[in-house]
């Protein structure tokens, strides 16, 4: 009861800390509104946008996008990943495509997927799944090389099937490393969705952040970006908790 | 014992493949076990002990000769290594059942037979323990009671107390062949200790440095079941001296 409070109670300092040097340099500076919006600003344009229901609803669309778009990639990452540490061939042959993918930037093919695609939520999703591919591609391929050969061979001992190697020994070996490029790639997808939808969109965060742009509303940029900040925590988070659930053994015991 | 052989090894080679011809690990070998029998393989390091052992538990595959078993073609194989190799992710008692999870074994049986095994081995208290919680003897008394759980046919012991200290190793020996007398199984052990051989097995087997060939076949005629002064009788120090001279 008490610990957890213990922990969260320096960052709740560092918080208000934060938006009260906020609001003295809003005071001293006597910036207009449209150059640097007032905390209470902020917060009011936050319930307004909260009240009339726009907020949740592009929210929840950006949300469903860095969803699919994180399965679509960790699904499509984990199988060829796996695939290619277990076939030297397979990693001679495709590693080139994949490095040299990794050297063309997201934001410079994202017009392109948008062209291609559609200015709906499928871009945006397949924009999220590219950036998301790469990390969980290299923490897969890294996590099955790291399974130790002496599990192997008790598995073989006592006959096991491919499929039991794979979802007894495979799977929970490199879980640790796996999760480590789901950390990575949950908030990277944060960005990918809106990078697709600053570059064309009807709906979402990064929508209503250009929305508030053009019309000079900074209070609504604003709050697009600390939901932004939210959802990206919270990616974050859902990755801690899939870690304290299955690498309970890795935890300090007490 | 005169009864028929449980295993017949025949004329088996194992060549590994390098740069110059290949390199000999195993040459010419061949015995055969007796059913519930204990036999060691001693030798030095470099005879290809665990190369055999790895062959009659079919992670590797002969170059030459066969592997014989008389009752099934593919025996049940308990395996224990030199390291314990247990899951990391798995309790005590999850690695003591993992074998019976691959055969299938609902889960409430094999969590009562992993119970079992855990009362045999001393190991009460520790099921619900992560492995890197556990002492080396603890962690390898988990790496034997996996391999005794789904009753296999052959226990194949690759030097599984080298990793110990003396008094626990020796700790382990008493314990190991109590077991083996209460579960009757056919064990083979490779080691390179002189007193753990003739402490635990009916029949030694000396190999020779690389090539590994078997340069000595004794009969243990120790009386059972042997007790820790059992080493400082005579007849003990003449079976040392036998198979000591036997290694080079």
């Amino acid at each position: 009861m008490f610990k957890p409070f213990q922990n969260i109670f320096p960052a709740i300092l560092s918080i208000v800390f934060a938006v009260l040097a906020w609001q003295f340099t809003v005071q001293v500076t006597q910036l207009p509104r449209f150059i640097l919006p007032a905390p209470v600003d902020v917060w009011s344009r936050f319930l307004k946008a909260l009240s009339d229901g726009s907020l949740i609803y592009h929210t929840g669309i950006t949300l469903a996008e860095i969803v699919l778009g994180l399965l679509a990639g960790i699904t499509f990452a984990t199988v060829t990943g796996y695939a290619l540490a277990k076939s030297r061939a397979l990693e001679k042959v495709l590693s080139p495509y994949l490095v040299a993918s990794q050297a063309i930037p997201v934001v410079a093919i994202a017009p392109l997927l948008v062209i291609w695609l559609g200015d709906g939520i499928l871009s945006k999703v397949v924009i999220c799944a590219l950036i998301v591919y790469f990390p969980v591609l290299v923490n897969t391929v890294v996590g099955v090389r790291a399974v130790p050969t002496a599990l192997y061979d008790l598995m073989h001992s006592i006959r096991a099937t491919r499929g039991q190697i794979l979802l007894k020994l495979e799977l929970p070996a490199s879980l640790p490393i796996l999760l480590g490029g789901l950390r990575i790639g949950a908030t990277l997808s944060v960005i990918g969705a809106i990078v697709g939808e600053l570059v064309d969109a009807e709906q979402g965060l990064g929508f209503l952040l250009q929305l508030g742009d053009f019309q000079y509303d900074t209070s609504m940029v604003f709050v697009a970006v600390f939901m932004l900040i939210a959802l990206a925590l919270s990616m974050y988070g859902v990755v801690t908790l899939l870690e304290r659930k299955f690498l309970k053994w890795q935890n300090p015991s007490r | 014992m005169t009864t028929n052989p449980t295993l017949t090894v025949q004329d088996l080679s194992v060549v590994f493949p390098d740069s110059n011809g290949g390199l000999n690990a195993l040459e010419n070998i061949s015995f055969d076990v007796s059913p519930r029998e204990f036999i060691c393989f001693l030798g030095p390091s470099g005879s290809g002990k665990t190369t055999l052992l790895r062959v009659l538990a079919n992670l590797l595959q002969p170059t030459a000769g066969q592997v014989h078993f008389i009752r099934h073609e593919q025996p049940k194989i308990g395996m224990v290594f030199q390291q314990p190799s247990l899951m990391p992710w798995r309790s005590v008692l999850e690695n003591i059942k993992l074998p019976l999870e691959l055969e299938g074994v609902d889960e409430s049986t094999a969590r009562k037979k992993a119970q079992e095994m855990i009362e045999l081995m001393g190991l009460r208290g520790f099921e619900d323990s992560w492995p890197r919680d556990l002492s080396g003897g603890m962690a390898q008394r988990v790496g034997i009671a996996r391999a005794l759980i789904h009753d296999p046919d052959l226990l194949l012991l690759d030097e599984p107390f080298a990793s110990l200290d003396a008094l626990t190793r020796e700790r382990m020996w008493m314990e190991l062949s109590r077991i083996w007398q209460a579960k009757q199984k056919t064990v083979i052990m490779v080691t390179h200790s002189i007193n753990e051989s003739l402490f635990l097995a009916d029949r030694v087997l000396v190999l020779t440095q690389r090539p590994g060939k078997i340069k000595l076949d004794v009969e243990v005629d120790l009386p059972r079941p042997r007790k820790d002064d059992i080493r400082y009788t005579p007849h003990f120090g003449k079976l040392a001296r036998k198979l000591r001279e036997a290694i080079e």
